[in-house]
């Protein structure tokens, strides 16, 4: 496997998109903490490009590039491959390169400019919601066949998660403001892996908020070294289980 | 002739007699091994007002040791009084008396006494210095005092359970006091006062206290300068009080749902200035109360930089810097009858075309999402979400929900060096 | 070496195989021939683990190829229509095939040095026409010395002195004792080296025969003319 993913990582560097997003991404951050007069400004800028940019670069970019290796899985499969390994490089060629770009684009900043474990934080999470995304997109590539059919699947997914899921919650608490609803709440968001991120962050950026009125049963729940292991297993999962959907899919699939 | 050498020389000497007991009077009683004393209580049953009594290091367990008279109760190399956890362990009971370099431990736990590790009855210029004191259930108590001071001690407790635990300084119906560079930790309350008045709090550290860091009721007339509260239970809650001044406090990490920088509740004509509130879930909370004033304070990286209720009245908040708060001010009405003007908020969006340092357009610093959190509460789980930023945004264009009236007319464009 | 057993394979109503059993042996050189659509390339593909049968299997050397991929090592396949990573050199598409089969023994290079693929390294392969992709795909069929080789239409786009070579090569290959399985509209072109016809419609096996047998039974001089003729009379 590691021979396929060495050709898989050399054909992703070469694509120039990868690069420019990893430039954009620097630009973006760097512009966004020397602009703003203090980093806890900039911070909310570079906030929403992990929450908003980077799902839907990984989901787009990953979607895309594997329609397009549909010559490459062809070509190695003729050869003494098991298909699954195939598949496995392509997603971990996949996820390293977006976390690589994601990384070098706005760890760098994050590092300088952020605090300590904020910056860690704000990592650590792009980098999972690269991977999530990556495994997204592939099992909305290996759903249909038909490539526009499968960059919508993607989109859509992106802004089912990215968008409409706030606003259920939103309308959700509305309807039932009068019930303790902290627990649903906490359940509920464990379904959206970008809202999940979200609060991650949150618990580092507005620690004495979070500490706060309901804020302390979500500290509770995520923010303790516990809550901490199961967020990030949860995280870990919706990057798994997509993956593993699409790698079963991928292995009975007829090319 | 005879007489008058007679008379003279018994004058001499009855002089001479005068000043020997006198200076048998203000004698000095050691007390330790190989000392004239090894017992402290033997020493204090033999000493006569005005002495002064040096404890050498050692451990002495005593149980209740009885101060009625006016001494000087010293301690060499801090001894341990140890109270084994059934005594109260030093008792003033007498006017002029000092206690200081002692190390004072476990004294006893009932709560229908209150013991304390030094406890003050009914006295007047008592002075406490200097002690460390471990483990008590109230460390230094105070009832109907005056004029005392209690000045750079170590108190400290490690109980887990409020209930367990008594205050660090405790004061009660007494009247001007001096709590000067004390350290206070793991108590209940770190200082608590009711019905003590005309008294200054200076240069104290109150932190890690199992509830308030300082809580006072009734307490009129008192200055609190130069303290620092950190990371207590709940705080600082401050209530039905008048006349309070305080300056250059720092309330740093307290952090909780009921646990706020300051609690103001239910009290009038105070003056707040040169306070930094840092990282609390809620900086102020203000409640029913009256004609303050807070200028010049800092709100740093607080959940709420200040919540003021809509039962307040008169509450002026001017020249204030408000940095990185995730939320600068809320209340929970829409009636204001307060005003803010001059403060720094580094939420601020607007100009200053006129150079003048005041933004030319009006901050409102109630944001649509504090409100809606106010109502609903576990909605703070989407904050900073796309969708919220898009709510806060449009409402700052077209508010709906917020007051009208909650406004900072005059925002400053750049932050007051505080 | 290769036995087909009753496998079928459906894509959705479509029937694209059905029931086929097959027999396949070293040293023979089969033209797998029908109309469009026939199953020719599902067939294929079914041999090469890319098309899971419905329902029956393969075997290679008396195993099983489900859940194996490993007989792949024994296999050259030249496809229709190659279709390579588009950004990748010639130069790198052969690396990396050769680094993915990690094998030690001595490369074929004669198409490679016949073809002169050697000049042509550094051109991507979106670049390349479909005959120099076919001759690519060819280069890398042979360059394993395979034990079967599979050729779908191999020389459709090839120039006529490339179709030569490949031709000669294939000959070549046959007399080392391998097994060749070709796909060809164009019977013509395979007059010379095949041994062994099967004709597939609609999914089915029409015929399995030796190539001279039918041409005796049939009374004609050529394949093409032997199946044009079966396929009239209607005695299959």
């Amino acid at each position: 496997m590691m021979r396929i993913l060495k050709y898989v990582a050399l054909d992703i560097i070469k694509n120039k998109i990868i690069i420019a997003y990893a430039i954009m991404l620097a630009l973006f951050s760097w512009s966004a903490f020397g602009l703003e007069d203090n980093a806890a400004k900039g911070l909310l800028t570079v906030l929403n490009i992990v929450l908003l940019t980077v799902p839907l670069m990984s989901v787009l970019f990953a979607t895309i590039y594997v329609y397009n290796s549909s010559e490459f899985i062809e070509l190695l499969l003729s050869h003494p491959i098991k298909r699954s390994k195939i598949w496995k490089a392509l997603f971990i060629g996949l996820s390293l390169s977006m976390v690589a770009a994601y990384v070098f684009g706005a760890g760098i900043p994050l590092f300088i400019f952020a605090e300590w474990d904020i910056a860690l934080m704000t990592i650590a999470v792009g980098s999972l919601l690269s991977v999530i995304f990556v495994a997204i997109a592939f099992l909305s590539s290996i759903i249909t066949r038909d490539k526009a059919k499968g960059i919508g699947t993607s989109i859509m997914l992106w802004l089912y998660f990215a968008l409409l899921f706030d606003g259920l919650v939103l309308f959700l608490f509305f309807q039932f403001a009068d019930y303790p609803i902290e627990k649903a709440v906490v359940f509920l968001s464990a379904l959206s892996p970008i809202d999940l991120s979200r609060i991650l962050i949150l618990l580092k950026l507005d620690v004495s908020a979070m500490l706060g009125y309901t804020g302390a049963v979500f500290k509770n729940s995520f923010g303790s070294d516990w809550g901490l292991v199961l967020s990030f297993a949860l995280l870990a999962f919706w990057a798994l289980v997509p993956f593993y959907l699409s790698l079963r899919k991928f292995k009975s699939k007829d090319l | 002739m005879d007489i008058r050498i007679n008379y003279r020389i018994t004058f001499i000497i009855a002089f001479f007699l005068f000043i020997a007991t006198e200076n048998s009077f203000a004698k000095t009683i050691h007390v330790g091994k190989g000392k004239a004393f090894t017992s402290i209580r033997k020493a204090l049953s033999v000493a006569q007002s005005g002495d002064t009594i040096i404890v050498n290091a050692g451990v002495y367990k005593e149980g209740n040791i009885i101060i009625d008279k006016p001494l000087h109760f010293v301690g060499k190399d801090y001894p341990i009084l140890d109270g084994e956890l059934k005594h109260e362990i030093i008792s003033i009971k007498s006017d002029n008396v000092s206690v200081s370099g002692f190390r004072i431990q476990n004294s006893g736990r009932t709560a229908m006494s209150d013991p304390g590790g030094i406890k003050v009855y009914d006295a007047k210029n008592v002075t406490i210095e200097k002690n460390i004191l471990t483990n008590n259930y109230f460390g230094i108590y105070l009832q109907y005092a005056a004029n005392c001071i209690i000045k750079n001690n170590v108190i400290k407790a490690s109980q887990k359970e409020e209930n367990q635990s008594g205050n660090g300084v405790h004061c009660w119906k007494s009247d001007s006091l001096q709590i000067i560079g004390n350290k206070i930790e793991g108590h209940r309350d770190g200082i608590y006062f009711e019905f003590v008045t005309h008294s200054v709090i200076w240069r104290n550290i109150a932190k890690n206290n199992l509830r308030y860091g300082l809580h006072f009721m009734f307490s009129h007339n008192n200055a609190y300068i130069t303290n620092y509260f950190k990371h207590n239970g709940a705080g600082v809650a401050v209530m039905f009080t008048k006349k309070v001044v305080m300056i250059n406090n720092t309330f740093e990490e307290n952090w909780g749902d009921a646990t706020y920088g300051v609690l103001f509740k239910e009290l009038s004509d105070c003056y707040l200035s040169g306070n930094r509130f840092i990282k609390n879930t809620t900086g102020i909370y203000f409640d029913g109360s009256n004609r303050i004033t807070a200028e010049r304070n800092l709100f740093k990286g607080n959940g709420w930089g200040m919540r003021m209720q809509a039962n307040c009245v008169d509450i002026t908040i001017s020249h204030n810097n408000f940095m990185g708060n995730t939320f600068d001010v809320t209340t929970n009405g829409s009636l204001t009858l307060n005003q803010f003007f001059e403060n720094y908020w580094d939420k601020y969006e607007g100009y200053d075309l006129d150079k003048d340092k005041i933004g030319d357009v009006p901050y409102h610093p109630l944001s649509l999402y504090a409100v809606i959190v106010e109502k609903n509460p576990p909605a703070m789980l989407l904050y900073r979400s796309f969708m919220i930023s898009l709510l806060d945004k449009s409402e700052k264009v077209l508010p709906s929900l917020t007051p009208e009236n909650f406004v900072d007319n005059k925002p400053r464009m750049s932050p007051y060096n505080l | 070496m290769i036995e087909i057993k009753n496998i079928t394979k459906n894509f959705g109503k479509l029937k694209a195989l059905n029931g086929l059993n097959l027999e396949l042996n070293k040293g023979e050189c089969i033209a797998l021939i029908g109309p469009n659509g026939c199953g020719k390339t599902t067939l294929i593909k079914s041999i090469l683990g890319m098309v899971l049968p419905s329902s029956g299997e393969i075997l290679f050397n008396g195993k099983s190829i489900k859940n194996d991929n490993d007989y792949r090592r024994h296999i050259g396949y030249m496809p229709q229509i190659g279709r390579y990573p588009e950004n990748m050199t010639i130069g790198q598409v052969i690396d990396m095939i050769k680094g993915i089969r990690n094998s030690n023994q001595v490369l074929d290079h004669d198409l490679y040095e016949h073809f002169n693929i050697e000049k042509m390294l550094d051109k991507k392969m979106r670049t390349l026409s479909g005959g120099t992709t076919q001759k690519v795909s060819a280069t890398l069929a042979f360059l394993f010395k395979p034990q079967v080789l599979i050729l779908d239409e191999p020389t459709a786009g090839l120039d006529p002195i490339a179709a030569e070579i490949l031709k000669a090569k294939i000959i070549d290959a046959k007399e080392r004792g391998c097994l060749i399985l070709i796909t060809s509209h164009l019977l013509s072109e395979l007059e010379d080296i095949v041994s062994q016809i099967i004709f597939m419609q609609e999914g089915n096996l029409i015929l399995h025969k030796n190539a001279e047998e039918l041409k005796a039974r049939t009374g004609q001089q050529t394949i093409a003319r032997s199946i044009v003729h079966l396929l009239k009379t209607e005695t299959l």
